[in-house]
C-alpha cells in the first residue's frame, strides 16, 4: 500500500475529510465496499402487516426461491414508519420456526401419542363430530321459548386471526345454531 | 395507566416519546416501575386493583375545584341532565346502588333512568328483557327520548338530582388523604397528577389516556375505564385531537375479532344476539334495541342488510328476514362459562383456533382438566401448543391428577398458514384495516383459519345436503359461494371483504352505511365496515407512503366507520361549529360551503347546521341535535352517568378485587357485589382478608413474548431472549421471606403452587396501605410446557372471577404467599397446596353459572 493511501485510511484523517462524528464513510471497511444487504437479492417484496400486537407495523417480506428470506418494518407506514420491535423483528424466525408443524396429528380416545392421518381424512372426521354433536346436544326450546343452537360444542380463537376469517367463522357456527363462540378479546 | 406502553407497544410508544419530545407532559401510574415509567416525567405507583380509586381522586379534585371545561361539558354531555327521583348513590346505601337484588345478584336500573321519561323503565325493560343483566349490546340506548332531548334538565347544574351534582356527591370522599389511604401512594403525586390534567386540557390543550389488560381485567375493569371517561369528557378530551382514551390491544386483530365478532353475545357490527326470552320476532328485537334517537336508530336497516347477506334469497320481508334462523342467547356463554361446561359434561367439542387456553387463561389449570373431559378438541395453530398436547405433557400427568390411557379426548392438531401464507386484514388498536398480501404458499398440510372455516362449511353442507330437519336449514341456506385460488382451493379473502362491505340490489358495492336499507334491497355483513370496499377498491390494501400525505394520513390503511380516524370528532369544534382553538382545530362547520370540514371526514351529518334544532317527530340521527356530537348515543351526549348498558352501576366505585389483604375504607361492602364468582374445586378463594395468602399478586407481559407464547416461546431469538419464568420482588420483601437474587421461589396461592426464579429489584417497592406496608409480587405470565423454553404457568395461580359486563378474569390483583426454593413434584405439589390452605379457604358456595 502506498504511504499516500496508508495515511489517507487512518480513521482520523477520516473524519477529518467531512464526517467530524465518524458516522459515515470514516466508519467503512474495505470489506463493506464488497458485500450488499441480504434483501437486496429479493425476487420481489410483500407488504404486510406485523402479527404480534395491535400497533400494527408496516412489514416488508422479502422473498427469494419461493421462501421468505427476510422481514423488515416498512418505512411507508405512518403508524411505524420502519420500526419493529422485538417481537416484530423476530417475525422471520416466527414462519420459519423450528417447532411448527406442517402435518395433521391426530390422538385417538385414550392413544399414548399422536398419529398421522390426511389433512381430508381430518376434515372430514371433524365434519362428522360437528353433526353428531350438534344433533345430541340440540335445544330447540328453553323454559318454553324457542333458542335453536347446540350447547354441547364451543369455540376459541386468537385474536391474531384475520377479520375476513373471523367473519366466516361467525356466519358458520351461528348457522350451526353454536353460540358459545369466543375470542381473545375477552380473555 | 394499565398499561406499559414502552415494553409491551414500543413502537405505539415513539408517538409519546415524540409528544413528550415537543413538551408534552408524560406519566405513568403503575404497581410497577417498568421502562414506561423510566421515560414518564412522574411515575406513581399504586397498589394494584385500586385504579378506580385514584381515577375517582381526580374525578373529585376537577370538580371541587370547579376545572372542568364548562361550555363542552354542558353542551355535550349529560351533566345537566335530572335523573330519576328513586336513584339512590352508593354513598347512600353503603356500597349498593338502588336496585340491587341481594338473591340474584344483580340490579335493576329503573331507578337509574333520566328523569320525566314517559315509560322510564324503557331501558330498564330493555334489560330485563335480555335477562340477568345482559345489557343491550351496544348499551347506547338511553330510553325512548322524544325528539332526542332528555326531559328534565338544569344547564345552571346546580339540581341536586342533576348528574353533575349526582357525580360531586359520589365522588365527594375520593379526597387526595383516602387515596393515598387506599392505592399507597402520595396525597400529593395524586394532586400534581389531577393538576398536570387540568393544566393540560381546555381550548387549547388536550390530554390523552393510554390503557391496557392492566385496566381490564379486574373485577370492575369496565369500570375502571368509565371512570377514564368520566374525566375525558369533564375535561373536554374526546373528539378532540390529542385526546381521547386509547385501548392498547395487544394481539393484531384483537379489536376486529370485536368489531367482527367471534363472541358469543354479538353479531357484526356490535347489534346484539338475539335473546330467548326479550327477542321473540324482528319488530320486537328492533324495538327492544334501537334507540329511537341517534343512528342505533337505523338498526332495522344494519340488521336486515346482515340477514341479506348470510341468507340472501332466502331472507325475504314475509319471513322477518330469516331471523327465526339466529340461535338465541339467554345468559352468559363466554368462555369460562364453557369451559366449566367441559368439566360438567356439557360441553363436549371445541374447537380452538389460533389459542391457547391451557396457558393464556385464568386458572388455565382448570383448563386443561376441562379439556381432559371433552369428546373432541381441534387445535389450529402453527405449532404443538399446550392446548393440543395437555393429555400427554401436561402438569397433571405428573401430579398424577390425570392419566394419559384413561383420558377420552380424541385430538385434531391442524396445521395452521402464517400470515405472510395468506391474504388478509387485522384491524389494529385505533380501528385501522391494513391489508396484508400473500408472500408465499403455505407449506404441507398448513392452512388459512379461512379455508379451514369455508371447507368445513362446505362439507356439513355436502353431508347435510339432503336433510329434513329443520334445524339444518340455516346452513343449508347460507350464502356460502366464494371464488376460489390455488391447488388447495383457498377462498379468496377480497371476496369476503367485499361482502363484509355489502352490496346494492345490482351487485355493486355499496358506499357506506348510510345506504344500508331495511327493506331487503342491500345486503351488507358487517355494517360498520361498509365502505371499505367502496367504488369496488379494496379500502385496507391502500398504503400510500405516509410521507406523502397529511398527518392524519387517511389514505394508509381504511379505518371505520367512513375512514374516519377520529370518533366524535364534531367536538372539536364548540357548539356553534367553530374550532375551540387554532391550535386544537379538526373538524368544523364551514358556512359557506354549508358543510363540516377539516383535516379528517366529519363524525356528523355533513350538512346538518350547528344550530338544527330537531322537530318534535324526529328520529334516529335527524333527532340528534347540530351542536350534539355524540351521535350513536341516544341523546347525542357523552354519558357521565350511564342509565343502561353498564350492569353494575351508572357511576364507578373503588371496589377492592375479589382476593385483597384489606377491607373497603368506602363501605362494608368489600368488592364488586355484581362480580361473578364460581368458588367449587380446583377453584377455591383465598377468604377476605386471610392471612396465609398475605402478598398481592400481578401479572404482565414481557416485549419478548406474546400472550400464552404460542407465537414466541417457539422462535429461536425471543426464546433466547427471555429464557425463563421470574418473579419480581423488593429487596424487602425479599429479606422478609428469605428470597435470594437468581434462586428459586415457590409462589402458592389457594390454587397452585408454581416456581420461578427470583428477580430482586426496586421496581417493586413496598407500599403503606391503611397504616400498614403491603408487598406486590410481579409474575410474567408467557410460560407453559412445550415450546423452545419452557416454565409453569403463571395463570395457574388466578382464579375464575369475572367483570360481570365483559365476563373477563381478574389476573391483575390477586393474592399469594411466596416462599424460597423450588415447588414440591409430582404429586407432593397437589398436597403441598391442600397444606397450604387455611380452613377458611373458600371451597364451595353459589356459582353464577348460566345455561
Amino acid at each position: 500500500m502506498k504511504l499516500g493511501s496508508l495515511i489517507g485510511s487512518w480513521p482520523v484523517v477520516r473524519q477529518l475529510e467531512g464526517d467530524p462524528r465518524a458516522l459515515g464513510r470514516a466508519a467503512r471497511s474495505p470489506r463493506q465496499a464488497t458485500i450488499e444487504p441480504r434483501t437486496r437479492g429479493a425476487s420481489h417484496v410483500v407488504k404486510s402487516v406485523c402479527p404480534f400486537c395491535a400497533v400494527g407495523c408496516g412489514q416488508l417480506v422479502y422473498v427469494r426461491d419461493g421462501q421468505v428470506d427476510q422481514i423488515e418494518g416498512d418505512p411507508d407506514s405512518p403508524i411505524s414508519r420502519g420500526r419493529l420491535c422485538p417481537k416484530g423483528s423476530a417475525t422471520k424466525s416466527l414462519v420459519t420456526s423450528p417447532l411448527r408443524e406442517y402435518k395433521v396429528k391426530y390422538r385417538r380416545p385414550y392413544g399414548r401419542d399422536w398419529e398421522e392421518l390426511s389433512l381430508d381424512e381430518a376434515m372430514d372426521m371433524i365434519a362428522d363430530r360437528v353433526i353428531a354433536t350438534r344433533a345430541e346436544s340440540w335445544e330447540e326450546e328453553r323454559e318454553g321459548k324457542k333458542t335453536r343452537r347446540c350447547m354441547g360444542i364451543a369455540h376459541l380463537g386468537g385474536a391474531t386471526l384475520d377479520i375476513e376469517e373471523n367473519y366466516l367463522l361467525k356466519k358458520l357456527y351461528t348457522a350451526l345454531g353454536i353460540v358459545q363462540v369466543e375470542n381473545q378479546a375477552r380473555i | 395507566m394499565g398499561s406499559n406502553m414502552a415494553e409491551n407497544h414500543p413502537v405505539g410508544f415513539q408517538w409519546p416519546m415524540e409528544a413528550r419530545r415537543r413538551g408534552a407532559k408524560l406519566i405513568h401510574v403503575d404497581p410497577r416501575y417498568t421502562r414506561t415509567s423510566a421515560m414518564a416525567n412522574t411515575y406513581v405507583p399504586i397498589r394494584a386493583g385500586t385504579d378506580i380509586a385514584f381515577l375517582g381522586g381526580i374525578v373529585n379534585y376537577i370538580l371541587e375545584h370547579e376545572r372542568d371545561f364548562r361550555e363542552y361539558v354542558v353542551r355535550y354531555t349529560n351533566a345537566p341532565v335530572i335523573i330519576h327521583e328513586d336513584f339512590k348513590d352508593t354513598e347512600d346505601l353503603d356500597g349498593y346502588f338502588s336496585g340491587w337484588d341481594p338473591e340474584q345478584k344483580k340490579y335493576d336500573n329503573t331507578s337509574w333512568q333520566y328523569a320525566g321519561m314517559a315509560t322510564h323503565g324503557a331501558a330498564g325493560e330493555r334489560e330485563m328483557g335480555s335477562t340477568r343483566g345482559e345489557a343491550a349490546g351496544h348499551g347506547a340506548a338511553g330510553g325512548h327520548l322524544r325528539h332526542g332531548e332528555p326531559p328534565e334538565e338544569d344547564e345552571t347544574l346546580k339540581h341536586p338530582r342533576c348528574v353533575y351534582q349526582l357525580l360531586k356527591k359520589h365522588y365527594a370522599r375520593y379526597t387526595p388523604e383516602l387515596v393515598a389511604e387506599i392505592c399507597g401512594c402520595s396525597e400529593e403525586q395524586l394532586i400534581e397528577v389531577a393538576e398536570s390534567l387540568c393544566d393540560n386540557s381546555g381550548r387549547e390543550r388536550t390530554s390523552a389516556f393510554c390503557y391496557a389488560v392492566g385496566w381490564t381485567q379486574h373485577s370492575v375493569g369496565v369500570q375502571i375505564i368509565r371512570t377514564a371517561s368520566i374525566i375525558q369528557l369533564l375535561l373536554g378530551n374526546i373528539g378532540r385531537p390529542g385526546g381521547g382514551i386509547m385501548a392498547l390491544r395487544g394481539h393484531a386483530s384483537i379489536q376486529g375479532s370485536t368489531d367482527v365478532p367471534t363472541l358469543y353475545n354479538i353479531l357484526p357490527g356490535y347489534i346484539p344476539m338475539p335473546h330467548a326470552h326479550a327477542h321473540e320476532d324482528l319488530d320486537e328485537f328492533i324495538e327492544l334495541n334501537a334507540a329511537p334517537t341517534g343512528y342505533w336508530g337505523n338498526l332495522r336497516d344494519y340488521f336486515v342488510s346482515l340477514m341479506k347477506a348470510w341468507w340472501g334469497e332466502h331472507a325475504t320481508s314475509a319471513n322477518d328476514f330469516c331471523f327465526d334462523y339466529l340461535p338465541r342467547i339467554t345468559g352468559d356463554h363466554s368462555a369460562y362459562q364453557s369451559a366449566l361446561g367441559m368439566l360438567d359434561g356439557k360441553v363436549k367439542g371445541y374447537l380452538v383456533l389460533g389459542e391457547n387456553p391451557a396457558v393464556g387463561n385464568s386458572n388455565s389449570r382448570i383448563h386443561r382438566l376441562a379439556m381432559a373431559n371433552l369428546d373432541w378438541l381441534v387445535v389450529r395453530d402453527y405449532t404443538e401448543v399446550e392446548s393440543a398436547a395437555f393429555w400427554k405433557d401436561g402438569p397433571e400427568i405428573e401430579t398424577g391428577e390425570l392419566v394419559t390411557d384413561e383420558i377420552a379426548t380424541e385430538v385434531f392438531l391442524l396445521p395452521a398458514a402464517t400470515h405472510v401464507e395468506k391474504d388478509g386484514s387485522f384491524t389494529n388498536t385505533q380501528r385501522l384495516l391494513q391489508w396484508h398480501f400473500k408472500a408465499v404458499e403455505p407449506e404441507g398440510d398448513c392452512r388459512s383459519d379461512l379455508w379451514f372455516a369455508y371447507h368445513l362449511g362446505l362439507r356439513l353442507r355436502e353431508k347435510l345436503s339432503g336433510s329434513e330437519e329443520e334445524r339444518d336449514r340455516p346452513l343449508l341456506e347460507l350464502t356460502w359461494a366464494y371464488p376460489t385460488q390455488g391447488e388447495h382451493a383457498d377462498p379468496s379473502a377480497e371476496a369476503v371483504l367485499r361482502e363484509i362491505n355489502g352490496c346494492d340490489s345490482e351487485g355493486k358495492a355499496l358506499p357506506g352505511y348510510t345506504e344500508l336499507k331495511d327493506d331487503g334491497s342491500t345486503a351488507c355483513g358487517v355494517w360498520i365496515y361498509s365502505g371499505c370496499f367502496a367504488d369496488e377498491v379494496n379500502g385496507p390494501a391502500k398504503k400510500v407512503p405516509g410521507q406523502d400525505q397529511t398527518w392524519v394520513a387517511p389514505e394508509w390503511g381504511w379505518a371505520w366507520p367512513a375512514n374516519r380516524r377520529i370518533l366524535y370528532n364534531r367536538a372539536s369544534a364548540d357548539p356553534d361549529g367553530k374550532p375551540w382553538s387554532e391550535r386544537k382545530r379538526y373538524v368544523w362547520w364551514d358556512e359557506g360551503q354549508g358543510k363540516w370540514v377539516g383535516e379528517d371526514v366529519p363524525d356528523f351529518e355533513e350538512t346538518k347546521r350547528p344550530d338544527y334544532d330537531p322537530p318534535d317527530d324526529a328520529r334516529g340521527p335527524d333527532a340528534i341535535r347540530g351542536d350534539h356530537p355524540f351521535i350513536m348515543q341516544a341523546a347525542g351526549r357523552g354519558w357521565l352517568f350511564a342509565p343502561s348498558g353498564v350492569v353494575d352501576g351508572p357511576l364507578p366505585t373503588h371496589y377492592e378485587p375479589h382476593e385483597s389483604p384489606f377491607d373497603n375504607p368506602l363501605y362494608s361492602v368489600r368488592s364488586n357485589p355484581a362480580r361473578q364468582e364460581f368458588p367449587r374445586k380446583n377453584n377455591e378463594y383465598a377468604a377476605e382478608g386471610d392471612d396465609a395468602y398475605p402478598f398481592v399478586l400481578t401479572s404482565y407481559r414481557l416485549t419478548e413474548h406474546h400472550t400464552a407464547g404460542g407465537m414466541s416461546r417457539t422462535t429461536r431469538y425471543l426464546s433466547e431472549l427471555q429464557p425463563e419464568l421470574f418473579c419480581e420482588v423488593s429487596p424487602e420483601l425479599a429479606a422478609e421471606q428469605g428470597l435470594e437474587h437468581g434462586g428459586w421461589a415457590t409462589i402458592v396461592s389457594p390454587r397452585t403452587a408454581i416456581e420461578a426464579r427470583v428477580l430482586v429489584t426496586e421496581r417493586l417497592r413496598p407500599l403503606t396501605v391503611q397504616g400498614r406496608q403491603v408487598h406486590q409480587v410481579g409474575l410474567p405470565y408467557h410460560w407453559g410446557f412445550k415450546g423452545l423454553v419452557t416454565g409453569d404457568s403463571a395463570n395457574d395461580l388466578f382464579p375464575i372471577v369475572l367483570d360481570p359486563n365483559v365476563h373477563i378474569q381478574e389476573v391483575k390483583a390477586a393474592s399469594c404467599d411466596i416462599r424460597p426454593g423450588r415447588r414440591p413434584r409430582g404429586p407432593d405439589l397437589p398436597r403441598y397446596v391442600e397444606s397450604k390452605r387455611p380452613p377458611t379457604v373458600i371451597r364451595e358456595g353459589k356459582q353464577d353459572i348460566d345455561p
